[in-house]
């Protein structure tokens, strides 16, 4: 277990600027991968680790070269060697599983044609040894009916799928190390959960060591034995999982924990200040100076060494460590945030809501009528109040953003109606809404460098509403748009930068702000934190509640992240295909009894603790379209009961918790079921 | 402190910003070949009418193809009249022609282009097949007619070439602008209720205006190409004005003795075609480079 396979030491890799000058994306970097153990790299984007996880297979991206340092794989130094050497070395001893298989597979080659490629690649069986090993492998990677999924396409494999075939071809060669950078990010939660059991699986059966790239420390938990946490191109911590996750004794990784929401948890995670500088901006000093709290004047002249630290068996690039020895019951707290009152009046009425993407008929067309007996999302019955956050959860594709449109316009709902403050029906199509209705309803998107215009500068992005619904100009708009910026602590300067000059939580923080340019009632947030880092999202979680709590905004607030909306919502309601599962106040849709969905989307959640495992109660196949009849989840469900749940659409029953559940079980047998 | 992030272009206005994308262009070899060759001619032309020494279309039997000599650099054409001139002001009349078409055609061709990509759908469709077929008759028949129906007119011809090198920006505009409004600063700009016209405006061309000034640029290098095949076959500006392509069609014959008064006016032709193209390449490098100057990490 002790021999070493793959030893980085002192490895600094940069590119030239436009200006000629050297920069730095990984510096001084040194660390160790046993034999059999499972190494998880942890780092907010741009922290260098997926740089450092392909100089670790011999590969340095294009623009970038080695500035010290070597990579030693079994003794030798793999970014000396030429293309031939490294052929022979990556897929036999170093294999490699990117973020998104389904892209890296053939698509016009079937999947076990691409595993026999591999296989005649880097083994040296014959035509009948591969065959066998096919159905193994594939076998291994636990694909349902392996024997016929040789035969399929990738576009016929859902997500997970393809990924578990990534997994089976980078077995093929029997490595002795497997990369993985990102492999379950953009998998939905009970996929990824599968898939990381897989992983565990693996690397425990075939003894192959693995390193984990993620900036997901839920998923880095599930699997690793060691972790490694990056920060703007330095290794700041390293240690054992249990160790790193329960007692991190760097400011840096105890603030990226705190800033995580977590399912036991209510209330918002803590947010660190700042974020993480540019490469080559760091010039003398510690590099996480501008953001710690434990920060002193010695930080800010003097860069700490990587010291490492025998009773912990950890090593850590921190003056001040010693203060959070011993610190850490404080883990587990988060800030507690206002709860609406819900006695107030309702805003927004979702009544009996279907709406529909099926191309209609020429006729249909004619008379204005949609026509589709199975609509994407049918019945939804919601009623908004004034104030309250409510979030739709639900995995990709249950049609939360689809319901945002139809809220805002954008698509037209089939049946049902939107009504808005005193019961007022909201036309379904944009351009016959009022113009104060249009402000009243404002969209804040998940990814803000498609949300703002690249050409334009913060300044024109914020006066286009600002223009448009109260026709400022001159020196009062300008006013307007340093008060904006203020409240979403932005500074003037602001003003004339590009979207491509912010950070990304930077960037979302104007979407942020140009959606209370309106002044609206209501503000529709569709993954609005997907995209930012943990640290950032707490900032902008914390910053969204601020808001609210300020100026009395309503919040619809779509996530897949069930720990997230835990967080934000004071309401949620739970979606499975388009159809309402359940509903109710957030703090009692966590605790049981829950609609089996819930059951199995709560289950799957990555808590960011080794010894929080998850709960895998259903198969995490992907449906295509909802059933013509009965319940939504019958496809799904680990406590079906029968024929009814195929061919009735089940009621709602109301729990005690005030949350409506719509299923065939019996709500106090469901809880004593769940119990 | 360097971040090349963070301080590029902080506070440039648009002038500064023109004049970084000059700097870009000049920066390589072939850039700054094409800009200075674009630029002779166009100092060229501005100047022509003050510092040609003959009267364009003064005939004199009496220097009836001269060979270069001190008086006539570039010798006399068969009306004895001074090449020298006549190339210089050919130059002229060639660029303020098809200068103007490319904008006529940057005009119609970006605006149609957008229009097309922004409605979709049916009126996207048809429009799309009505500009496929004008333009699928041959683009010299078509100039034949216009031309003896109206005359041979600048304020004929300008337009008539706008048009029917229009086809190509069409395209190039409607797909940029495909791409553009799936972005979701579109939809939330709808979603806030905009104009069309304001989103087409604000939103779309600021981010559709380098892929369309690349193309009109190309364009404008084979209009003057086709400009001058028109004057060549007669169809173009009519005599005496002086003229790249009339000049070319009238000095063939006499190729085998009087070379020079042909050699001038296909230099010219050919160089700024060349400047052209180059300059329009390096255009499109410099706003390539512009869009990435972010750090490969
Ligand atoms: N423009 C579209 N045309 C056809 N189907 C669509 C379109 N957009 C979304 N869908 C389908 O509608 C369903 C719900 O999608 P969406 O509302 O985006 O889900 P979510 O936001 O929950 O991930 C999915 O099955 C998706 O494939
Ligand atoms: S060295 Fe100083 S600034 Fe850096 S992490 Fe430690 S306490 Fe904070
Ligand atoms: S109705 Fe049946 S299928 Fe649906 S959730 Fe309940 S038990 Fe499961
Ligand atoms: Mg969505």
């Amino acid at each position: 277990m002790n021999e070493i396979i793959e030893s980085v030491k002192n490895l600094s890799i940069g590119f030239n600027s436009q200006k000629g000058k050297q920069i730095s994306i990984l510096r001084n970097v040194s660390t160790n991968i046993k034999k059999g153990e499972t190494v998880g790299i942890v780092g907010e984007s741009g922290s260098g680790k997926s740089t450092l996880a392909l100089a670790m297979m011999g590969y340095i991206k294009q623009g970038l070269f080695p500035l010290k340092g070597e990579c030693l794989f079994k003794s030798k130094d793999l970014l000396k060697m030429s293309s031939r050497q490294l052929e022979k070395i990556r897929g036999r001893k170093i294999a490699m599983i990117p973020q998104n298989a389904g892209q890296a597979l053939t698509p016009n080659l079937k999947i076990g044609y691409q595993i026999d490629e591999a296989l005649k690649l880097h083994t040296d069986l014959n035509k009948t040894e591969r065959d066998k090993k096919i159905s193994e492998l594939l076998n291994k990677v636990r694909l349902p009916s392996p024997e016929t999924m040789a035969f399929r396409y990738p576009h016929e494999l859902s997500g997970g799928q393809q990924q578990r075939v990534a997994v089976a071809m980078a077995l093929a060669g029997k490595p002795d190390l497997l990369l993985l950078d990102e492999p379950t990010t953009g998998l939905d939660v009970t996929t990824q959960a599968h898939v990381l059991e897989l992983l565990r699986f693996i690397a425990k059966d075939t003894g192959t060591s693995m390193i984990y790239v993620s900036h997901d420390l839920g998923a880095i938990a599930q699997v690793s034995d060691r972790i490694v946490v990056m920060y703007a191109g330095e290794i700041v911590l390293e240690g054992p999982a249990r160790k790193i996750l329960k007692e991190p004794i760097h400011p840096y990784t105890y603030g990226l924990l705190k800033s995580i929401p977590k399912l036991s948890l209510a209330g918002l995670p803590a947010s660190m200040p700042g974020s993480q500088p540019q490469p080559g901006s760091i010039n003398e000093g510690c590099s996480f100076y501008d953001r710690c709290n434990l920060a002193t004047d010695n930080c800010k002249k003097n860069s700490p060494d990587l010291e490492h630290i025998k009773e912990l068996d950890t090593n850590v690039r921190c003056f001040n460590y010693r203060e959070l020895i011993n610190q850490n019951n404080n883990l587990q707290t988060s800030i507690t945030k206002k709860l609406n009152n819900s006695e107030a009046n309702e805003v927004l009425k979702l009544m009996d809501v279907s709406i529909s993407y099926a191309k209609q008929k020429f006729f249909d067309q004619l008379l204005n009528k949609i026509s589709d007996q199975n609509p994407t999302v049918k019945d939804i019955n919601i009623d908004i109040k004034k104030g309250e956050t409510i979030a739709l959860v639900g995995e990709s594709g249950s049609g939360k953003s689809t319901i945002l449109k139809s809220i805002a316009g954008l698509l037209k709902t089939k049946d049902g109606q939107i009504k808005f403050e005193n019961d007022r029906i909201l036309s379904s199509d944009l351009k016959m809404r009022n113009p104060n209705d249009l402000r009243a309803i404002q969209l804040i998107f998940q990814n803000p460098d498609e949300s703002l215009n690249p050409n334009h500068t913060v300044e024109q992005i914020l006066s286009q509403p600002l223009k448009l619904y109260f026709n400022l100009s001159g020196e009062e708009l300008k006013k307007n748009i340093i008060d904006l910026l203020k409240k979403v602590r932005l500074g003037e300067f602001y003003m004339s930068r590009y979207p491509r000059q912010l950070s990304g939580g930077e960037k979302q923080r104007v979407a942020v702000a140009r959606a209370f340019a309106a002044k609206p009632d209501i503000i529709l947030c569709d993954e609005v934190t997907s995209a930012l880092d943990v640290s950032v999202q707490a900032a902008v979680l914390n910053l969204l509640q601020q808001l609210k709590e300020d100026l009395g905004t309503t919040y619809v607030f779509v996530s897949h992240d069930l720990a997230v909306v835990r967080a934000i919502s004071d309401r949620v309601a739970v979606l499975y295909q388009g159809r309402l599962c359940e509903i109710g106040p957030s703090q009692n849709v966590y605790k049981f009894p829950s609609h089996p969905y819930t059951e199995v989307l709560l289950g799957a959640v990555l808590e960011p603790d080794p010894d929080i495992k998850p709960k895998l109660v259903a198969e995490d196949i992907v449906e295509e379209k909802p059933p013509e009849k009965g319940c939504s989840f019958q496809g799904r469900c680990p406590r079906k009961i029968g024929d009814i749940c195929n061919l009735e659409v089940p009621p709602w029953q109301i729990g005690e918790n005030g949350n409506a559940i719509r299923c065939h079980i019996n709500i106090d047998e469901l809880a004593s079921l769940q119990q | 402190m360097e971040s090349n992030l963070i301080t590029e272009d902080k506070h440039k206005n648009k002038l500064e910003k023109a004049f970084e994308i000059l700097k870009t262009m000049a920066s390589k070899p072939s850039g700054l070949i094409g800009l200075s060759i674009v630029l002779f001619h166009v100092v060229l032309a501005l100047l022509s009418p003050y510092i040609a020494p003959y009267d364009y279309k003064a005939i004199s039997p009496n220097t009836m193809l001269l060979a270069p000599s001190a008086e006539h650099w570039f010798g006399t054409d068969s009306l004895g009249r001074d090449v020298f001139t006549r190339t210089i002001l050919g130059g002229r009349t060639a660029l303020t022609v098809t200068f103007f078409g490319s904008l006529i055609a940057l005009l119609w061709g970006g605006l149609l282009g957008i229009f097309c990509g922004l409605v979709g759908g049916k009126i996207d469709d048809v429009v799309m097949r009505v500009v496929d077929a004008f333009l699928s008759i041959p683009w010299i028949l078509a100039m034949l007619l216009i031309v003896s129906l109206l005359g041979t007119s600048t304020e004929v011809l300008i337009p008539a070439l706008g048009f029917f090198y229009g086809k190509g920006i069409v395209r190039v505009a409607r797909a940029a602008t495909h791409d553009v409004i799936a972005k979701d600063f579109i939809v939330s700009a709808r979603a806030r209720g905009h104009s069309n016209m304001s989103i087409i405006w604000n939103e779309i061309i600021p981010n559709v205006r380098d892929a369309i000034l690349v193309e009109g640029a190309m364009r404008w290098s084979w209009m003057l190409l086709g400009f001058s095949s028109l004057s060549f076959l007669g169809f173009g500006v009519s005599p005496p004005t002086p003229d790249w392509g009339l000049m070319i069609s009238n000095a063939r014959g006499l190729m085998s003795f009087a070379y020079w008064s042909v050699i001038a006016p296909i230099v010219g032709l050919s160089s700024l075609i060349i400047g052209i193209n180059l300059t329009a390449d390096a255009f499109a490098k410099a706003l390539g480079i512009d869009r990435s100057t972010k750090a490969p990490v």
